[in-house]
C-alpha cells in the first residue's frame, strides 16, 4: 500500500525548477528523515528491552553459570545437548503444548460464537460488549489464586459440585491431564473476551448488504455464519491464532500461582503441569541457580516459537489463498 | 523472549515496575529524610523480632528498622535472597539464611561481610559450637552468619480431636502413647478408627523430614550428603529407614496429604483437619499463625516420637552490598544477643541457639498459652544443648525437594512405595548433577 503521508501543497514539484530554498531543503529532509525520528522509540526501547536481553541470554546460555558463584565458565553448546536430552525439559514441553491446545481451540471457537451472538441488534449493546472484556482486566495472579482455590482437592468448590452429582474428587493438581484442563480454564476465562472483541471488529467491517444477498439466496443465521461471517474473518482468526500462541507458549503466572506451598514451581510433585518458562525459571532460579542452563531453556523456548509461528505462517498461505481478493476489497460485494 | 504480545509485555511492565517500586521503596536501606537510616531485615516465616526491633529503635533513635517477608515460606524466600545477591542490589541489610541454604551461600562467600572483621570472634560463647560452625566458611576464616534458633523437635497435637478419638489428652500421657514412631502409627490407626472426620497428621512429606533428620541425626550426622559431599541418598540406611517409616505411615492411611505450605494446608489448619503435626520450635509460631485465634487452646505439645532432632535453624548475614554495614552488623549483632534469642522465642518461639538463652529461666520456665499453656521452654530445650545436629551438603535444598516429592507422589497414590524409592534416587542424583 502506497500511502500518502507527504502533506506538502501539490505545488512543491514545481519548485525544482528554481534554486530550492533553504526553507525547501529543510522541509525536504524533514519530510525524509523525521518518519524515522517519529518510529525509533520503539526501536531504541526494542533494542534496549528486548534484543540486547535475547543477545546476553544466548551469551549466558553459552556458559555454566552458577547464580552464587562467581566466575562462569565457556562450555560452548553444552548447555543445550544436556537440556535436549533432558526428560524433565521435553515433559515441560508436552505440558506447554498439551495447555495450549486445550486452551486456545475452545477459546478461539468460543470467543467466535461470542462475538457473533454480539454482533446482534441488542439492548444496552456497549454494556455487553464491555462486559466480555471485564475477565481481562482482573490481574492474573488473583485468577490464579482463585482458581487455585476453585480447584482444590478436598476444599474446593469444583470437586463439591461434582460430588452433588455423584463424581468422586479430582485430584485437580496432581494429575496431569486435569492439571491442564484446570489451567486452561483459568486461560480461557481470561482471554475469550478478549479475543471476542477482536473478532467483534472484525465483524463489524463485513458488509451487510452480503448478509442481505445472502439471505435473498434463502441462508438461515448459522448459514450466513459459516459461508459469509467466517471466510471473511480468516485474516483476523489468524491473527489471533498467533497472538494466542505466543501468549500460550509463554504461560506462567497461571500455572505457577495455581500450586502452592513447597517448590510450586515444578507444577505438582511429578512435574504435572510444569510449562516450559517454570522448567526455566526452575533451573536458572530456585533451586537449582544454573543461570546457564536456564537460558539454555529460554532459547529453545524462543526457538519453539518461532517453530510454531512458522507453522502458522504456512496454513495463513494456504487457507489465506482464497480469502486473498477479498482483504482490502471488501466494498465490491459478493464475488 | 523477544516476541511478547503486547498484553504480556503490558503485564510484564507492569510487574518489573511493581517490583521497581518495592525494592528500591526500601531495598539498600535508603536513607530517610529526617537523617535516620533504614535498616532492611529480610526474614521469612515467623522470626519474632517485632517487639526487639521497636527495643533497638529506642536505644538508637538515629536508626529506623523495616522488615519485610514475614510469614513468606522459604521457597519464595530464598530464590529473591540469591538474585539479589547475584544482582548486587536488592538485599536487605540484614538477611536470614535458613540452614539447608547456608551451604550454598558459603560457596561464594565474597557476597557477604566476613563478621569476624566486625568484632565477632568474642561472641562466639553465645552460641552452641555446632550452630557457629555450621556460619563458618570451611577454612574458617570467613563469618558469614550469626545463629538464630536451632529446631528442636515435638510433636504438637489438637487435644480436642484427641479427645473426640477417646485418646488421653494431657501431654504426659500423650508422650507415653508414641516412644516410637512404630508406637505412632499404632496410635493414629486408634484414632483413624474413631472416625473423627480428620486426618492423624498434615503431610507426609513433613514427617518424613522429621524423622531422617532425627534418623541421621543420631547415626552418622548425615542424610543426603556424606561429610565429603558426596550423594549418598541410596546406600544412606538412615535416610532408607526413614522412608520406610514414613511409607507405614502412608500406608496406614493416616496422611490428610494437605501438601505442606500450600492454601490447602492453611485451610486444613483452620478446619482442624489433621489431629498431629511434628513440629520443630519455630512451627509453634506457624501453626498459631495458620489455625488462628479460634483454635487458642486447642493446640498443645508431647514429646516426638524417636530421639529428638534438630529441623530448621537460621543466620543473621549482613550482604556486602549494604550501605549500612557498620549498623547492619550491630543491628545483627543484637538480634543474635542472648537477649535477642529470648525475646524472639518469646514473640514466636524460635528455640534459642545460645546456651546462656537457653538457660534463662525466661526460657525454661516459659509457657506457651496458645498450646493449651505447654511449657514450651522445657520441652523444646531440654535436649538443645546436646542436639546432634545433621551436615547439609552442596546441593542439598535441590536433593531434598527431589526426595520429598517422591514421598508426596507416594502420599497421593500416583506411585507404589516401591517406585517412589527409585523416583527419588534417581531425581536426587539429577539434582545433585545440575
Amino acid at each position: 500500500m502506497a500511502l500518502h503521508l507527504d502533506a506538502r501543497p501539490p505545488a512543491t514539484p514545481a519548485s525544482r525548477d528554481t534554486r530550492p530554498s533553504r526553507a525547501g531543503r529543510l522541509s525536504r529532509i524533514d519530510a525524509k528523515y523525521s518518519p524515522y525520528l517519529y518510529i525509533a522509540p520503539f526501536f531504541v526501547i526494542f533494542a534496549i528491552f528486548g534484543a540486547w536481553p535475547l543477545v546476553y541470554t544466548f551469551w549466558v546460555s553459552l556458559h555454566e553459570w552458577d547464580l552464587l558463584g562467581s566466575d562462569p565458565v565457556f562450555v560452548g553448546a553444552d548447555n543445550y545437548t544436556r537440556l535436549l536430552a533432558d526428560s524433565d525439559f521435553w515433559h515441560s514441553v508436552v505440558n506447554t503444548l498439551g495447555i495450549f491446545v486445550i486452551s486456545t481451540v475452545p477459546q478461539l471457537l468460543l470467543a467466535l460464537w461470542l462475538a457473533n451472538l454480539l454482533n446482534r441488534q441488542l439492548r444496552l449493546r456497549t454494556g455487553w460488549r464491555m462486559a466480555v472484556l471485564v475477565p481481562n482486566v482482573t490481574s492474573t495472579a488473583a485468577v490464579a489464586i482463585v482458581f487455585g482455590v476453585l480447584f482444590g482437592r478436598e476444599f474446593g468448590m469444583v470437586n463439591w459440585m461434582l460430588d452433588l452429582v455423584g463424581i468422586d474428587g479430582i485430584g485437580w493438581k496432581s494429575d496431569r491431564f486435569a492439571s491442564w484442563v484446570a489451567i486452561s480454564a483459568m486461560v480461557d476465562w481470561r482471554w475469550t473476551g478478549y479475543n471476542a472483541l477482536i473478532f467483534l471488529a472484525a465483524m463489524q467491517a463485513i458488509p451487510r448488504d452480503l448478509y442481505e444477498a445472502a439471505a435473498i439466496d434463502g441462508a438461515n443465521r448459522a448459514r450466513q455464519f459459516w459461508s459469509v461471517t467466517v471466510p471473511l474473518l480468516k485474516p483476523t482468526i489468524i491473527f489471533c491464532v498467533i497472538i494466542s500462541t505466543i501468549g500460550g507458549l509463554q504461560l506462567f503466572t497461571e500455572p505457577r500461582l495455581f500450586h502452592s506451598g513447597t517448590n510450586a514451581i515444578r507444577g505438582g510433585p511429578m512435574r504435572e503441569s510444569q510449562t516450559m518458562t517454570m522448567y526455566m525459571f526452575e533451573n536458572a532460579f530456585a533451586p537449582y541457580y544454573n543461570f546457564g542452563y536456564g537460558s539454555a531453556v529460554a532459547w529453545l523456548l524462543f526457538a519453539l516459537i518461532a517453530i510454531v509461528a512458522a507453522i502458522n505462517v504456512l496454513i495463513i498461505r494456504r487457507l489465506g489463498a482464497g480469502a486473498r481478493p477479498d482483504n482490502g476489497k471488501r466494498t465490491g460485494g459478493p464475488r | 523472549m523477544g516476541t511478547f504480545p503486547r498484553h504480556r509485555l503490558a503485564a510484564v511492565a507492569l510487574a518489573a515496575t511493581g517490583a521497581l517500586l518495592a525494592t528500591s521503596g526500601c531495598g539498600g536501606g535508603e536513607d530517610a529524610g529526617d537523617g535516620k537510616i533504614t535498616l532492611t531485615v529480610d526474614v521469612f516465616g515467623q522470626f519474632g523480632y517485632e517487639q526487639l526491633y521497636q527495643e533497638y529503635m529506642d536505644a538508637n533513635p538515629n536508626v529506623k528498622i523495616v522488615e519485610r517477608g514475614t510469614g513468606g515460606n522459604l521457597d519464595e524466600y530464598s530464590p529473591k535472597l540469591t538474585q539479589w545477591l547475584a544482582a548486587g542490589k536488592g538485599a536487605g541489610d540484614v538477611v536470614a539464611i535458613e540452614e539447608g541454604l547456608m551451604v550454598e551461600y558459603k560457596a561464594n562467600p565474597g557476597n557477604f561481610v566476613n563478621l569476624l572483621d566486625h568484632g565477632a570472634a568474642e561472641l562466639k560463647g553465645n552460641f552452641l559450637e555446632w550452630k557457629w560452625n555450621q556460619g563458618l566458611t570451611a577454612d574458617g576464616q570467613q563469618l558469614i552468619g550469626l545463629g538464630t534458633d536451632v529446631g528442636g523437635m515435638a510433636m504438637c497435637y489438637r487435644s480436642d480431636l484427641f479427645a473426640k478419638a477417646g485418646l488421653p489428652t494431657d501431654r504426659e500421657e500423650v508422650s507415653k502413647l508414641w516412644p516410637t514412631w512404630q508406637d505412632y502409627i499404632a496410635t493414629g490407626e486408634k484414632f483413624k478408627a474413631a472416625g473423627t472426620g480428620a486426618a492423624f497428621l498434615d503431610a507426609a512429606t513433613n514427617t518424613f523430614n522429621t524423622i531422617v533428620l532425627q534418623t541421621a541425626g543420631n547415626a552418622q550426622g548425615y542424610h543426603y550428603y556424606d561429610t565429603s559431599d558426596n550423594l549418598v541418598v541410596e546406600s544412606n540406611p538412615a535416610v532408607k529407614q526413614a522412608w520406610d517409616t514414613t511409607m507405614n505411615i502412608i500406608d496406614a492411611g493416616l496422611s490428610g496429604k494437605y501438601g505442606s505450605w500450600s492454601e490447602e494446608w492453611v485451610s486444613a489448619f483452620k478446619q482442624a483437619k489433621f489431629a498431629t503435626i511434628a513440629c520443630p520450635a519455630w512451627m509453634t509460631g506457624v501453626i498459631e499463625g495458620n489455625a488462628g485465634a479460634e483454635a487458642n487452646g486447642k493446640w498443645d505439645i508431647a514429646r516426638v516420637p524417636g530421639d529428638g532432632g534438630n529441623w530448621g535453624g537460621s543466620h543473621l548475614a549482613v550482604p556486602q552490598q549494604s550501605k549500612h554495614q557498620e549498623e547492619a552488623i550491630k543491628l545483627a549483632k543484637f538480634l543474635t544477643s542472648p537477649e535477642g534469642h529470648i525475646g524472639a522465642f518469646k514473640a514466636k518461639g524460635p528455640l534459642p541457639s545460645s546456651p546462656q538463652a537457653l538457660d534463662d529461666p525466661t526460657i525454661t520456665e516459659a509457657t506457651n498459652p496458645y498450646f493449651s499453656g505447654a511449657p514450651v521452654g522445657k520441652i523444646f530445650g531440654a535436649g538443645a544443648k546436646t542436639l546432634k545436629p545433621v551436615y547439609m551438603g552442596p546441593k542439598n535444598q535441590a536433593v531434598r525437594t527431589e526426595v520429598e516429592n517422591a514421598v508426596r507422589t507416594v502420599e497421593l497414590g500416583q506411585r507404589n512405595p516401591e517406585q517412589g524409592w527409585q523416583d527419588a534416587i534417581n531425581n536426587a542424583k539429577k539434582a545433585a548433577a545440575k
